[in-house]
Parts: structure tokens; sequence; C-alpha cells
């Protein structure tokens, strides 16, 4: 069995598990079993990966296989991957690893929260190592949907309404996309008559004309820019994050939100790279748009997911335009970006999820000194916090001073103003993390009840090690993640760069 | 002449051998025995729609007026699995509701000879035949739909239904007049060769389209629908919505095809236009319902507002895509009617309020309903998603982006109301949940022969293959 057919078999198997498990103890011990499992194919392939190219292997895509699948329409079951989407399976397995530790306790339908779960990760792969814009479009759409389930019956709050607000945004987007996408392979034939084709490879090579691309680039943009929640059509995540149970909100945050990155980059920019660049300056604003406008709403919330709900739409809208400047050295801060917020975002919600169990409140207006009574968790938050805020060491410095680099080679005078837009979102990133913090977890303890909560327990304090470890770890060593990403961004880049 | 050739008709004859066996059945048992009609006929259904699927030698007979190919063959065999599913679910309503005096016997002469009709109708090479078929077709459901005597609006529902098609007949009928007077022959062919493309022969079309697009329901032909939907039993419902409705889809589609060939820029204009409006006016309905049955009338009239975009610009993949969209549809549906049936005969709830907090005591009808209706809104990985990614596809191939992005807009309004549905079973609480309800094996049957259909006829590339395969040369 190779490589990546087990990275969707195995949770085939864990759902199978789970279905199976009789005691509250099985089903949770079968997922986290699952998912280690997962985790521990995740690392694998980052080194079988790493195998292949000292091995000398200089194709874009590796470990490719394909099946024909419905041949009437040519569409095939077509995976493979490159460093980009290694590095963000390395993520998913981490994220959904320490997903399913922090949900140890959910006892509410604990069968059916995992089983979405899983469900929802295992879309999550299957888009990441598609090479097919069909099999791709069924992934992403496959992901979406037990997020309807897992908001609307685990959640809190105005969960039904939340629950609602965010199936159905990114299930428009996805309309949006589908188009896109049929757009792509209607004229992806060589000639009239000839066979088209979904597979992203193949549609690279063509050359598809600008008049078609000028029309379905939005739409392919708009539909993962959705999902990497795009001003003005971000208002989802807000609400979805708020709301959703912890290890959803990490997931969705931390990974989710990674496919919209992803897919603009990969399919949006890399197959209609003509449009891109005419069209991309109106992206370009609304980006800007979203980083400063995340960053300030991260301010004025009063609620800890919200915070980090709106901080989320900031981050995630500096990936997208770093990817939109179409440099290498900002492109690569993109995905460095995605791994950073993905581990950081995910940590937050983690540990957000965490204290509100403690505490029994979110807003933080009624909290204070939470150092002095779980110190584990507030450094944790702490550490967090300082890399959301791009601290050196820590993953959010290597990620955003590569996009800013990147950004400012631009020499004209659009470009020039947009990063320097888009950089003022490092103070104003400051200026809601300190904030946080000293509010949170610093000053006297203002009430009485948490000087009896508890500190963190072991599978709490796995979930924050691991998460932590892997922020430094990217921090300390980044050009060994960033060479591996960047030789994979060559053929993005070229085509992009041709078209100059 | 060869008696062999009498074979063509192999479907109908054993439909035929199997209404008569029924009424047979019927006089010769006794009261008690009567109840064993159920099992004896589901079993004799099975094994036709088994036998559908043996090879048999495809030609026409009486002189073109009846003829079969590989894909009408297909075509009957999708509509034998739907009725044996619908027999199979309305075994525990008919040991319930058929008692005494009331004969289950002819509960399933009606449905077959229904079902001649429709075969007879998909079969046709003449508007004679076409036209008997239909009516063959259509005339029983009446009786089924006011099967319930003792409910008024089984009644209602029955005399609708009547009236409806009585109109919708004669239109159809007076469509085929003008045709016959501008052409001089009912045969198909004939009339294909002989199209002048004149005003004339245009309104004729207008007119026969008008007729079937009643069975179809197709807007502005629906009004009928969800008043008949509601008044009837849910297991005729499900008859009536899945193949019926299968079954006019098909002799459109050949229609179009074949005999209107020459004009298809008017109907691929005309299918466009009530296309958008069946999508459009089906969904905004659908969303107010607060009936469960009223709820999957309009649902099925959005769905056959997708079934023109693969029929549009009159492709062979359109036209797979088309008959691929139908078996998916006859599975997602039945399976949700087939939960539906299960809870209204036993304790009469209807409304969809009354669904809320249904997966806390039924977690195996929750589950079918759910994959149901996400096959419906066509949602991965259930087979509906496969079924409208390929109408979508078939139409963009043409052209018609604008028309597959007011689907793609309809569909995500869909499934805004299947997601209600869901979230009542699911997230909504309720005190007084629908209590815990113990299934026969018929239905369960029935409902796990849907959800498997449901699962695994999207991932089965070599269905839709096979059934390209048939339509190859279309065109």
């Amino acid at each position: 069995m190779d490589i990546l057919t087990l990275l969707l078999i195995v949770p085939v198997l864990t759902v199978i598990a789970i279905i199976i498990s009789r005691t509250q103890n099985q089903i949770r011990m079968s997922a986290a079993v699952g998912m280690g499992i997962q985790l521990i194919q995740t690392v694998n392939l980052i080194f079988a990966y790493l195998a292949e190219r000292r091995n000398g292997n200089i194709d874009d895509m590796l470990f490719v296989k394909s099946w024909m699948w419905f041949k009437s329409f040519n569409i095939q079951f077509s995976i493979g991957v490159d460093g980009i989407s290694v590095a963000l399976i390395a993520l998913t397995g981490i994220v959904i690893f320490t997903g399913v530790l922090t949900s140890w306790k959910v006892d509410n339908l604990s069968k059916e929260f995992f089983i979405s779960l899983i469900v929802l990760t295992t879309g999550v792969f299957g888009f990441f190592i598609s090479l097919d814009l069909f099999t791709m479009f069924l992934f992403f759409e496959l992901a979406v949907i037990p997020m309807y389930l897992l908001i609307g019956v685990w959640g809190s709050g105005p969960k039904e309404y939340a629950a609602m607000k965010l199936t159905l945004m990114l299930m428009g987007a996805s309309a949006l996309l589908l188009l896109g996408i049929l757009g792509l392979y209607v004229n992806s034939s060589a000639a009239p008559g000839g066979l088209m084709t979904f597979n992203i490879i193949e549609l690279s090579k063509l050359n598809i004309p600008i008049e078609v691309q000028r029309i379905f680039f939005p739409m392919l943009f708009i539909g993962f820019g959705v999902l990497g929640a795009l001003f003005p059509f971000h208002t989802w995540s807000p609400d979805g994050h708020s709301s959703a149970p912890t290890a959803v909100s990490m997931l969705h945050a931390g990974v989710l939100m990674k496919m919209g990155g992803y897919g603009c980059l990969r399919v949006a920019m890399f197959l209609m790279p003509d449009a891109a660049n005419e069209m991309g300056w109106i992206f370009i604003v609304l980006t800007s748009i979203s980083v400063v406008y995340g960053a300030f709403g991260a301010i004025v919330q009063k609620d800890l997911k919200y915070i980090n709900a709106y901080s989320s739409v900031s981050h995630c809208g500096l990936v997208l335009f770093a990817i939109l400047m179409s440099d290498k050295i900002s492109t690569n801060g993109a995905v460095l970006q995605m791994i950073s917020h993905g581990l950081m975002t995910a940590l937050f919600f983690a540990l957000i999820g965490m204290i509100y169990e403690r505490t029994h409140t979110r807003d933080i207006r009624f909290m204070g000194g939470l150092m002095k009574v779980i110190p584990f968790l507030a450094v944790g938050y702490m550490i967090a916090g300082l890399a959301s805020l791009g601290l050196p060491g820590l993953s959010g410095f290597v990620a955003e001073m590569n996009i800013f680099v990147g950004a400012f080679q631009h020499a004209d005078t659009f470009h020039r103003i947009a990063t320097v837009v888009v950089c003022s979102s490092i103070v104003i990133t400051a200026v809601y993390i300190l904030r946080v913090v000293a509010t949170l977890l610093l000053g006297p303890v203002k009430n009485n009840d948490f000087n009896l909560i508890k500190d963190a327990i072991w599978f709490e304090r796995a979930t924050v090690v691991i998460l932590i470890i892997a922020i430094a770890g990217i921090g300390m060593a980044p050009m060994w993640l960033s060479d591996f990403i960047s030789n994979s961004l060559n053929p993005i880049i070229n085509k992009l760069s041709m078209i100059k | 002449m060869d008696f062999g050739q009498f074979l063509y008709m192999r479907h109908e004859i054993i439909l035929s051998a199997l209404a008569l066996i029924v009424l047979i059945m019927e006089i010769s048992s006794d009261k008690k025995s009567k109840a064993n009609i159920i099992p004896v006929l589901v079993a004799l259904f099975f094994i036709n729609t088994v036998a559908g699927f043996l090879p048999v030698e495809t030609g026409s007979l009486f002189g073109g007026m009846y003829k079969t190919t590989a894909l009408i063959i297909l075509m009957k065999n999708i509509l034998n699995a739907g009725v044996l599913i619908v027999f199979i679910q309305s075994a525990g309503w008919l040991k319930s509701n058929f008692t005494g005096n009331d004969n289950i016997g002819g509960y399933f002469f009606i449905v077959i000879s229904s079902l001649i009709g429709m075969d007879f109708m998909i079969s046709a090479g003449n508007f004679l035949m076409f036209y008997i078929g239909l009516e063959l077709a259509t005339i029983p459901l009446a009786a089924l739909v006011a099967s319930e005597k003792l409910k008024e609006r089984s009644a209602e529902a029955g005399v609708k239904l009547i009236l409806s098609a009585a109109l919708s007949s004669g239109i159809l009928l007076y469509g085929l007049s003008l045709l016959y007077g501008t052409n001089g022959s009912l045969y198909f062919d004939n009339i294909a060769s002989s199209f002048q493309n004149n005003s004339l022969q245009v309104l004729a079309f207008i007119f026969i389209f008008t007729g079937i697009a009643f069975k179809i329901s197709i807007v502005p032909f629906h009004l009928w629908t969800a008043d008949v939907y509601e008044g009837a039993p849910v297991n005729i419902t499900s008859f009536l919505s899945v193949i019926s409705k299968a079954s006019a889809v098909f002799i459109l589609i050949i229609l179009l095809f074949t005999v209107f060939r020459g004009i298809e820029g008017i109907w691929n204009s005309v299918l466009y236009f009530t296309s958008v409006l069946t999508m459009t006016i089906g969904n905004l309905f659908a969303i107010r319902q607060k009936n469960i049955k009223r709820f999957l009338a309009f649902s099925s009239i959005a769905q056959a507002g997708f079934i023109p975009l693969g029929i549009i610009g009159g492709s062979a993949l359109g036209f797979s895509s088309v008959v691929y969209f139908v078996l998916i549809y006859l599975f997602s549906n039945l399976g949700a009617f087939g939960v539906v049936a299960a809870i209204t005969n036993k304790t009469g709830k209807e409304s969809i309020d009354e669904y809320n907090g249904l997966y806390s005591t039924n977690k195996g009808l929750s589950l079918v309903m759910m994959l149901s209706l996400f096959s419906l809104a066509g949602i991965p990985p259930v087979a509906g998603f496969f079924g409208k990614f390929f109408l979508f596809t078939s139409a963009a191939k043409q052209g018609y982006y604008l028309l597959v992005f007011i689907a793609l807009i309809n569909a995500t309004v869909s499934l805004y109301y299947y997601l209600l549905v869901v979230k009542a079973m699911f997230i909504n609480k309720n005190d007084v949940p629908i209590e815990t309800i113990k299934n026969d094996g018929y239905t369960k049957l029935g409902l796990i022969i849907c959800t498997i259909g449901i699962i695994a006829i999207g991932f089965a590339g070599i269905i839709f293959d096979y059934i390209n395969s048939l339509t190859f040369g279309i065109k």
C-alpha cells in the first residue's frame, strides 16, 4: 500500500473502529490511536519525501498515483504531494491528534462526535493530496459538511445560527469554486473536441486564453478565499469559531482555513497566472483590509474566542496577501505562515477551551491573575501570544519576516503602499495580544472562585507541549522547513513570473 | 412473424403475468391468508427485477409501434428497481391499513398496471402507443391516491390528481393532433425526418411538452403536486414522486432527442426558462413548508429543475447524466420517503417540528434520513453529489455557464432547508420526541437497500460508464 493512500485508509479504519467500540473509553482510545498512527504517518511522509528528493527525484509532484474513476468525463482519482502539501499534511496530523486529545472529556454523544471529527479530517487529508480538481472539490465539501453537526450539536452560544451561517457561506463559496473548476475543465482540451481534464498537472501545462481566465480566476480565488477568510466574506469565521467546541475550533482555524490558502495558491494562481497578474490588485486591496480590519476587530472584542477568531482573519488575510504578491520569498512566507498560524491558533483554541472549562467564562473582563492559579496553561497562552505577535525564535516571526521582505521586492507604488499598510498590523497585533495577556494572566486574581481551579492534567499538558515544540522548532530552525517548501514553489513562481 | 420477437416485450409480458397472478391470488385467498400476498408479490417482483437485467435482443415490433434498445431496457430496469423498493416499503402500511375486506391485491395490481403503462410509454415508437401508455400509467394512480377511504384529504387528492391529469392529457392530445395534422404521421421516425420547423409544429411541441411537464411537475405546471403528495398515503406519494416522475423524465428526454431534434434551439430555450423557474420556485416554497410531505413535494419539484441541465444542449453525455441522476434521485428520495412512511404509519406525525429530537430515540431512521437528504442536496460522499456534478459538467460543456451558476445557487439554497430537517432531528431539543419505533423486517430491508444505493452508486464509476456506453451514438 503506498504512503498517500494510507493517509486516507487509516481515518476510515479509525471510523470503523469507533463505530464498533462500546464504552466511552474504547471510543476515545480508538480515536487517539488512529490519529496517533496518522501523525506517525505524516512524519514518516516527511522523511520519505526528503529521502526521495535526496535520491535526485526532481519531479514537481512525488508519489503520484492515478486511477481512472469516471472514464466518460476523464475523471481520475489522482494523488501526489510536493513540499507544500507535505508540510500542510504534517500540520493536519499534529492538529487532529492534539484535537482528539483535547476532546478527551466529550461525553455527550462521543461516538458521533469523534466520527464527525475524523470524517472532517479525512476530507482535509484528501484535499491536500489531490491532484485532480474533481476529487479536490469532493474532499473540500467533505471537510465542510461535518462542521454543521459538530458546531450545531456540540457547540455553545448561538450555535445553531453559527453552524448554519458557516455551512451556507462555505457551501456558497463552493458553488463559485465549482463553476471555476468547470470553467477550467471545459477549456482544457488542446483542440476542439479533445479530451478534457481535471488534472492539475496537465492543466498547468496548458495556456488557457486570458478571456477565459478573466471570468474564472475571480470565482476560484473567491471560492477558496472565503475559506481563507477573505474580506468581506470572513463573517462566518468569528461566529463559527466562537460557537464551535474546542477541537473543532482548532481544526477549523488551524487547518480548514489553510485549505483556502492552499487552494488559492495551487489552483487559482497556479492555473490562471495571467488573470492573477492582471486582477491581483483587487484582491490585494481586499486582503489588506482583511489583515488590518481583523486586527482592529480583535482589539475591541471581549470574548477570548472572538479575539482569536478575528486574529485568525488577520493572519489568514496575510497568507492570501503574500500569495498574491507572487514573489518567491513572500509565497514561501505564506506557506510558513499557514503552518505557523495553524499550530499557534490550535494552541490558542486548545488553551481557551481548557481555561473556559475551569473558569466557565471567556469574557476577559471577568478574568485576571490566571498566572497565579494555573501557571502551566498561562505560560502556554503567553507563548502562543508571543508567537502570534511575531517574536523572534518562534514560528510567527519567520513567516511574517519572509512575507514582508518578499512583498517589499515590488518596486511600484501600489505594492509598496499595500505592504506598508499590511505591516502596520504587526503593531496592532502586539496591542491586542499584550492587552489580553496582561488582563487575563497578570495582575491580582479577580474572582475568588478561581483560587480553587486546578492546573492542566495529562492530556491537556500533552496537547500544549506538542504544539509548543512544533512552534518553537519552526522558530529555531526555519531554514529546514523553508528549503523544503521553497523548491516546490519554483513551478508556481516560474509560471507567475513568466507573465511579467 | 416470428413469435420469438415478442420477447422484445419481455418486461411488459412478465409484468402482465404478475398482474394476473395478483388477481388470482386475491380471488382465491380468504381473509386470513390475504396477508400472504405481500411476501409472494415482493419475492416475485424481485425475480422480475433481476430477470430484467438478463441480456435480451432489441428491436422493434408491430411495424415500429413498439421498440426497445439497450438504453430503454436500462430505464425499465431502473423503474423496476424503484417499484421493488416501493413494494418493500409499503408492506407494513398494507398490513396495518388493508385489513378485512380491503384488498391488498388491488394495490399491487394497480401499481403493476401503472408500471406496465410506463414501460409501454418509454418503448413507444408511435404517439398512439405513447398516449395509451401514458394514460395507463396515470389513471390507476388516482385510485391509489384516494385509497385511504376514510380520510377526506386522500379523496380530495385523488380528485385533484385525476383532474390535473385529465387536463394535461387534453393539452397533450391537442398537441398530438396538431403534430399529426402537419406531418400526416404519428410514427416517431416519420415525424423526426419530416419536421419542418413551422410555427404550428412548434406549437404542437409546446403542448406536448406541457402535457409531460405536468407529470414531472415542472413549474408552472406543478400546482397539483404539493396537495396530492400531502393527501395521498406516504407510500403512494413516494411512488408518485419517484417512479411516475422518472418515467416521465425518460420519455421526455427520448422525445426531445429523437422526435423534436429538429427544433433543438426552441426546446433549449424552453428548458432553460422552465429549469430556472422550477429550481427557484421549488426551493423558495420548500423553505416555508412545515409538513414533511409537502416539504418533500417541493424538494422534488426543485430536484426536477436540475434535470434540464443535462438535457439542454442535447449531448449524449448529458443524456447519460440525466439517467444517472434519476437513478440516484430514485434511491435518495425513496430513502427519505421510507423514513417518513415508517414514522407516519406508526405515529401519524407529519410535521417537521415533531421530528425534533428524533435522533435521541430513532438513531437508524435519523441517519438514513440524513444521508438521503444529503444526497438530495448533493453533498459528498453520498451519490447525489456525483449526480449533480455530472449534470453541471454536461451543461457547462455546452456553454450554459449562467444556468449552471443559477443551479449552483439553488443547490446552496436547497442545502439550507435540507439542513433544517437535519437540525430538527439532531440538534433541536424536544421534551416528547417521537417514541422509538420498532420497524418490521420489510421497512428495514427497504431502508437498507436505499442506503446502500445512496452510498455505492456514486463511488462506482463503472455504473456511469455503463450508462454512457449505452447512450453512445445519440446525436
